[in-house]
């Protein structure tokens, strides 16, 4: 926010009391934001204590809000991992000096980056309840991780895309010009740069694949958002609960993102050899923008 | 695939896909304007709402949006947008989206206001135009324009989304897709009706904003 000057003057003596009126503007309509919240929620006897105490029970933590978050991990992390893979198997693939092969992976990441999560999870759940790939109990799960694997797999194959493609012309030269064919370019040169350039984006992902793994919901797949329902029928407090699933989810994101920023920080002052595409833009106006965030994100 | 066509109203659930697709794409647009403006305001304390909004609404689930809607405020503190349930549903779908997606519009917006450069502000003010004035004539302009491109992927991510309506019982296509499934063996075909049903609705979506994202763009 250090540049606001920019955008702005100096404010005088007018200005400083047009800030001050929209500053107690702000704060109010902020209050009676958060005042109607609250009256709306007495009036329910939502803010009743008997609300909200459950939640310094040790029980309701270690028998509904700890497994949903489980639950949610573990389709996460699964769901990373296996779309870590597919990104890179699709991304080479469209890179590749076969046409068939780029053609066809250019196919697959374009339908499935088109076609959304939860079509592709109620699809999945269906295939695998009807076709018992899996023991009963473990389709929700698996068909959760099919969606979000082949989503985000398809994302990151486009981000190893980009990321080759952002290394500037010499580094490949340079791995022909000592004798390496385009393969062993690609593996121990290409590579390696693109994959450390597109950390920041692999863990700003993560907060996608968290997010969407919500959608497990749907297919009855027990993860927090499933969790924090049954929570609430059973101590009859459903908006707490939900309140507190929302706060949880909040949290962990904010710190994945955090983390994405700071690891952008540390592949910036390291220095990739990409080159960074922002250097040839006009001087952004304002120093809060995009550009001081890991990768845009999506919705 | 005639089967489905014909015992299941697939154009009528797309169509509702659609609806809700434009509604809150222009919910959206207010919202997320609105909180831009905020954010990029030289008052701290409305770039802390702002960007408060932003990252709240960032980092939840549009699935708990959807659900608390539905469950949590319609059921329990009994704010209903309409007696009739499935209207409801549908209302409140379209606003959790419009809410969700604002913040992505909004960073869309800053993201435009960035290419925007130095001296178009500095020109501004040189002639005298107050801070709204240089928003509204010099710098929001431009700023959508060079926004149109993360605009065009955010209304392509609105799109898709508005399938979790479905999980709350929404009749959009998902919520078809779900009955289907139930009813029938859901076979390959029927994902790939529904799945080119989407590829249909984006791909247009995505050619038409790279087209105008280009055609738009402010020389420099």
């Amino acid at each position: 926010m250090n540049a606001q000057p920019t955008l702005f003057d100096v404010p005088g003596p007018r200005a400083r009391r047009r800030h001050a009126i929209l500053t107690v503007l702000g704060v109010l309509l902020a209050l009676a934001g958060l005042a109607a919240v609250v009256r709306k929620m007495d009036d329910t006897s939502q803010l009743e204590g008997y609300m909200w105490t459950p939640f310094l029970k040790g029980e309701v933590w270690t028998e509904y809000l700890v497994p949903g978050l489980w639950g949610t991990f573990k389709a996460a992390v699964i769901s990373v991992v296996l779309a870590g893979l597919f990104g890179l198997v699709f991304g080479i693939g469209r890179l590749s000096r076969n046409r068939v092969i780029r053609w066809s992976s250019g196919v697959v990441v374009e339908f499935f980056r088109a076609v959304p999560v939860l079509i592709m999870m109620i699809f999945a759940f269906s295939i695998y309840a009807r076709n018992q790939v899996f023991p009963n109990e473990l389709n929700p799960l698996a068909a959760v991780v099919t969606g979000l694997t082949l989503y985000n797999g398809s994302v990151i194959a486009e981000l190893v895309r980009s990321g080759v493609h952002n290394l500037p012309k010499g580094q490949t030269e340079a791995g022909l010009s000592i004798g390496l064919t385009a393969g062993q370019t690609l593996r121990s040169i290409q590579l390696p740069q693109a994959l450390t350039a597109m950390l920041p984006a692999l863990v700003g992902q993560m907060v996608v694949v968290l997010k969407d793994s919500a959608l497990g919901y749907g297919i009855t797949y027990l993860e927090l958002l499933n969790w924090s329902k049954t929570l609430g029928s059973a101590y009859a407090n459903t908006v707490p609960a939900y309140m507190v699933a929302a706060l949880l989810f909040v949290l962990i994101n904010y710190v994945l993102g955090r983390l994405a920023n700071w690891v952008q920080e540390r592949v910036n002052r390291r220095g990739t050899g990409s080159r960074d595409p922002d250097d040839t833009q006009p001087q952004p106006l304002v120093g809060i923008g995009l550009a001081t965030e890991a990768a845009p994100r999506q919705a | 695939m005639v089967d489905i066509l014909k015992n299941y109203d697939v154009l009528g659930a797309f169509w509702v896909t659609i609806q809700l697709a434009v509604l809150s794409a222009i919910g959206s647009l207010v919202i997320g304007t609105f909180v831009a403006v905020l954010r990029v305001s030289p008052v701290r304390v409305l770039q802390v709402i702002g960007s408060g909004y932003v990252n709240i609404v960032r980092n939840m689930p549009l699935t708990l949006l959807m659900v608390f809607s539905i469950l949590g405020v319609s059921f329990i503190l009994g704010l209903q947008l309409s007696e009739d349930t499935r209207t409801n549903v549908f209302r409140w779908a379209a606003v959790m989206l419009s809410v969700y997606h604002a913040a992505y519009v909004c960073e869309a917006l800053r993201s435009g206001v960035n290419t925007v450069p130095l001296g178009q502000a500095e020109a501004a003010r040189s002639i005298g135009l107050t801070f709204g004035q240089s928003l509204r004539e010099v710098i929001l302009p431009q700023a959508f324009r060079g926004a149109i491109a993360p605009l065009g992927s955010t209304l392509i991510a609105l799109i898709k989304n508005t399938t979790v309506a479905a999980v709350i019982g929404a009749t959009d296509a998902a919520g078809l897709l779900q009955e289907i499934v139930e009813n029938e063996t859901g076979t390959v075909t029927v994902f790939l009706i529904f799945a080119i049903g989407f590829v249909i609705l984006t791909l247009p979506v995505g050619i038409a904003f790279t087209d105008l994202s280009r055609r738009l763009a402010v020389k420099r």
